[in-house]
């Protein structure tokens, strides 16, 4: 048996895809078995258990409310698990605090940086918090400063960064320390889309140029395609734990969506003619088949409704989201009063 | 190219690809606790030192009292009630001192309020430092920049002809860090429970004017109906104005029987109190305060 190693080389990356392998954790950094959460009746995480492999980048991917967060606090420290347990880089949790904040490194939701102070002067103190020692201090901190592109703005107030900015001066503090994990939680939330992709870039650098296990959550699906294994999380359960790739090729059917005159009644239509199962997702007629593309010129043919436009996508995690859950990742968003919002939200994406 | 570790001491080269800086993070202990409560006290002074404009604006306050209510109510009570020499400005100097630490005081505390819902204090709250030390760091920050407000107003002391003499002034300067560690602890205490920074606002300003007024800073201790007089003794701030206007009118030249009425000295059913007893209270208040922050912090998830 071959011990599972990750060594930094710095210039030399593997090829994309050559460490994606099956989901076998030697050397786990994270291991979590039956961890369960309760907040007064509500129960947040319902027993869940996974492993993460040392160098990995993992993703939890779910709609909000499935108990991302909670599970990514309880591994921070920052909330005791009502039961079950849950070690990182080698320490518990729950027992052995300050051990496993000593390794790891977090970027949260909200900002925590001090916006009365520079970016340097953020820096030196979270070293200090940490115990950096004084004379890897300054190299440290121009290495992460340098990574995520900020070196030339340390001597600025962090109160005249724009959010993406801030977005990754958090990121490097969370480095500073050269912790084991970094966690990140929604690194990208509220940031527009060409941040978002720019945040990207700095998180695959940083792997590259770090010895480090990243966490992560995320309810936006194009990013979990970052991943190298990817936990679904839904109702506080995880309900499919394996690479991006492997997830998609477990679907094995095409998504197919169409516009129609009549919803409801190309609903019974397919389920007469075809013996197709479809829903309403996203404003739209929506089911899956094997060889999508074969089957749009039948459907033109045979079909009675009027059709205004249609679709074939081969399957996405919108789609494994969908096949394990019974519901896309924005369906399972709405809720509540939300309901309303976005389903206006999703009536115009759909017409887009 | 094999080697993942560099020498901490080795800078990296701008520009090229560079081994991750290896930094070994040492283990906790008494020492790390001590700087992780140095750090969070320096957090206080260089946002002190950066915001200039708090500094002025809670000086304006206690320069209205001393100067404008000072004067026109000089007015009324000089004559009779006061020496020559000494005007009802030099009687609520003293008084108007410890106001000027109050505001200040109990601002730096409900920074951890409004840290709390910013964020900053959940990258405190998350490093490996115990929760105690960041307490301690807050309430000696607080202590500290108080305690600086508080002298730049004492430099005021010459229009108030209180004498610029230095064991007067050093005694009051102490005095003054005393009365500010104790607020401090006290906004800090309150800041464990309150979470949100209206409440925390609202609260503490309904209860600044109060412990201000019944702390005999603006009218002498003696003579008092007997509700007023024991509300003042069941006021913290008594035990340090108290003290203090002793300080000051033992460096004036006053006839005994003036002193015997300006500055009588707290009593307890006529028991005089000791001003080092007056200022232990205080002193173990603050720390009875801070420790239950502490315990408070730490309960906190």
């Amino acid at each position: 048996m071959v011990t599972h190693t990750s060594t930094n080389t710095g210039g030399a990356v593997a090829p994309d895809g050559a460490t994606a392998s099956a989901p076998r954790v030697q050397d786990p950094v994270i291991s979590v078995s039956g961890l369960t959460k309760k907040y007064g009746e509500v129960q947040a995480v319902r027993g869940i258990d996974f492993e993460v492999a040392r160098g990995e980048t993992f993703g939890f991917l779910g709609p909000n409310g499935a108990g991302k967060t909670t599970t990514i606090k309880i591994l921070c420290t920052l909330a005791n698990a009502t039961s079950g347990s849950a070690r990182v880089a080698g320490h518990d949790a729950m027992t052995e605090r300050d051990s496993v904040r000593r390794n790891i490194g977090l970027v949260f939701q909200d900002t925590t940086l001090d916006t009365y102070l520079t970016a340097e002067q953020n820096l030196r103190f979270h070293a200090e918090l940490y115990g950096v020692p004084k004379p890897a201090v300054v190299p440290r901190m121009r290495q992460v400063m340098d990574m995520v592109g900020l070196w030339d703005r340390k001597d600025s107030l962090v109160s005249t960064f724009s959010g993406g900015m801030q977005r990754r001066l958090e990121i490097a503090r969370g480095l500073l320390h050269a912790p084991r994990v970094l966690f990140l939680d929604e690194p990208t939330v509220g940031l527009d889309p060409q941040t978002r992709s720019s945040i990207w870039t700095y998180i695959n650098e940083l792997k590259r140029r770090e010895d480090i296990t990243i966490f992560l959550t995320t309810h936006y699906m194009d990013e979990a395609e970052n991943c190298d294994r990817i936990a679904i999380i839904d109702h506080g359960k995880i309900v499919a734990i394996d690479t991006p790739e492997a997830l998609k090729a477990s679907v094995g059917k095409d998504r197919v969506q169409i516009q129609t005159a009549d919803d409801p009644a190309a609903i019974a239509a397919l389920a007469e003619t075809f013996g197709i199962e479809a829903a309403m997702h996203e404003g739209a007629v929506t089911f899956s088949v094997a060889a999508g593309e074969q089957f749009v010129p039948r459907l033109f043919a045979e079909f009675a409704v009027p059709i205004r436009s249609v679709s074939v996508s081969r399957p996405s995690l919108d789609d494994v989201f969908m096949s394990y859950t019974g519901t896309t990742i924005r369906d399972a968003e709405a809720s509540g009063t939300d309901a309303m919002r976005q389903m206006v939200q999703r009536f115009r994406a759909g017409r887009r | 190219m094999a080697t993942s570790t560099t020498d901490v001491t080795a800078a990296p080269e701008p520009g090229v690809l560079v081994d991750q800086i290896r930094v070994a993070v040492p283990g906790g202990g008494l020492r790390h606790d001590l700087r992780a409560a140095g750090i969070v006290w320096r957090r206080e002074l260089i946002r002190f030192r950066t915001d200039r404009l708090r500094a002025i604006t809670s000086l304006i306050q206690p320069v209205l009292f001393l100067f404008v209510l000072g004067t026109g109510l000089g007015a009324l009570a000089g004559g009779h009630s006061l020496p020559s020499g000494i005007s009802f400005k030099t009687f609520i100097f003293p008084g108007v001192l410890a106001m000027s630490v109050l505001f200040t005081a109990i601002f730096s505390a409900a920074s951890i309020v409004w840290d709390r819902e910013f964020g900053f204090l959940r990258e405190i709250l998350v490093a490996p430092v115990s929760r105690a030390s960041i307490v301690v760091g807050k309430c000696l920050g607080g202590a500290t920049i108080a305690t600086f407000q508080g002298i730049i107003f004492l430099a005021l002391a010459g229009f108030a002809d209180v004498p610029y003499n230095p064991v007067l002034m050093l005694t009051l300067i102490g005095e003054l860090l005393l009365l500010a560690f104790t607020l401090t602890a006290f906004g800090v205490m309150m800041a464990g429970r309150i979470k949100q920074f209206q409440a925390f606002m609202a609260l503490t300003q309904m209860l600044v004017m109060p412990l201000f007024f019944l702390s005999g800073a603006l009218y002498p201790l003696n003579g008092l109906p007997a509700w007023l007089s024991i509300l003042t003794r069941l006021d913290p701030l008594t035990y340090v104005v108290g003290p203090m206007r002793h300080a000051v009118f033992s460096h004036l030249d006053i006839p005994p029987a003036y002193m015997e009425h300006l500055s009588p000295g707290i009593t307890w059913l006529g028991w005089p109190v000791p001003i080092a007893l007056s200022l232990g209270i205080v002193a173990a208040m603050g720390l009875a305060m801070m420790g239950i922050a502490i315990a408070e912090f730490r309960k906190t998830e």
